[in-house]
């Protein structure tokens, strides 16, 4: 496929993660922090996010089904989770994480555990959309104009 | 080395989040500050030189400028701004507020506290102790921004400084200069 149909559904999807609400403003200062001193910028935050994301939710699954429950560690991991959601622009995670420390502030388990689903869900989802995204940009990136 | 006016601003990042430390890095990167990025307030103090067991002022003969100790490496390292996150394991940016005020050779260093928490009574504590500006996070551009009169005010009165100084300096060395020369000639 030429390099201008591909960087117009590029442009396509990363157009519908913000109208879909996966992304918000952050995400574009992120864009706007790369340039050629930094190329992968984006692509390299969002992998350390990732790479935190898995560390936090282990953390958490052992924290809810590991005997009685520690809220106030709990309340640690999901404010270190909300900020690096809230960091790269992830409305939704971060959307959920604030309604999961609702729950921790008030030593809801049954609340704590239903979110946690919630925050898994959105984050794999979000974690795939951009996966995908990120492949799109860099076949755009290599492809010839025809 | 070049002109203190040329010289790059050093910017002392601490955050113990690993995306937060990026995005500050890359955010100062892009505004031309030099940067170092550590994870605590406790390995920022020890960059600095100040830790617990050495008194504040004791190793370093300039404000905003520490040597580290012989056994480490020989090297000036100058810090012109300390950016912190407010909420960190063990000392907390608003702790090491307190100790860089309260330390006779860092007091002058600006500081900076970011936080994802919008709590004016933290807000209004960290300024009041002496934080320049308090950012909310996620930190951006705009931000940023905002270090450059409190980065330029710094240098200019460590120019103020060296000035003083070294008139100071060459006062007490003329007198001696021969008296020097002609001791060093006698050792060998």
């Amino acid at each position: 496929m030429g390099r201008n149909r591909l960087q117009h559904q590029v442009a396509c999807m990363r157009r519908s993660l913000f109208d879909q609400g996966f992304l918000d403003e952050q995400f574009i200062q992120l864009e706007e922090l790369q340039d050629d001193a930094s190329p992968n910028f984006v692509q390299e935050i969002v992998t350390l996010f990732y790479t935190d994301s898995a560390r936090l939710i282990q953390n958490i699954e052992q924290a809810l089904n590991n005997g009685p429950i520690d809220f106030s560690k709990l309340d640690d991991y999901m404010h270190q989770f909300k900020g690096s959601s809230s960091s790269i622009g992830a409305k939704k995670v971060t959307d959920e994480c604030k309604v999961f420390r609702e729950y921790c502030s008030a030593e809801n388990a049954q609340g704590c555990i239903r979110t946690f689903q919630q925050v898994k869900q959105e984050y794999a989802i979000l974690r795939r959309k951009l996966e995908v995204y990120f492949q799109m940009v860099r076949q755009a990136d290599v492809a010839h104009t025809p | 080395m070049g002109m203190a006016t040329e010289a790059q601003f050093h910017v002392l990042a601490v955050d113990d989040s690993l995306i937060d430390r990026k995005l500050i890095e890359r955010l100062l990167k892009t505004s031309s500050y030099h940067v170092t990025a550590v994870d605590s307030g406790s390995k920022a103090l020890e960059f600095l030189g100040l830790n617990g067991s050495h008194e504040d002022g004791q190793r370093n003969p300039s404000p905003a400028s520490v040597s580290l100790d012989e056994d480490q490496h020989q090297q000036d390292v100058e810090v012109n701004l300390i950016i912190t996150d407010y909420c960190m394991p063990g000392m907390t940016g608003y702790d090491l507020l307190r100790r860089i005020k309260g330390s006779s050779s860092f007091k002058d260093i600006p500081v900076v506290i970011m936080s994802s928490e919008n709590i004016p009574s933290r807000i209004n504590r960290c300024l009041e102790d002496g934080a320049e500006e308090f950012f909310l996070k996620p930190v951006q551009l705009s931000d940023v921004n905002k270090l450059r009169p409190h980065l330029m005010k710094g240098r200019s009165k460590e120019m103020q400084q060296n000035i003083s100084k070294r008139k100071g300096m060459e006062e007490i060395l003329t007198p001696d200069r021969t008296r020097t020369r002609y001791n060093e000639l006698e050792v060998v």
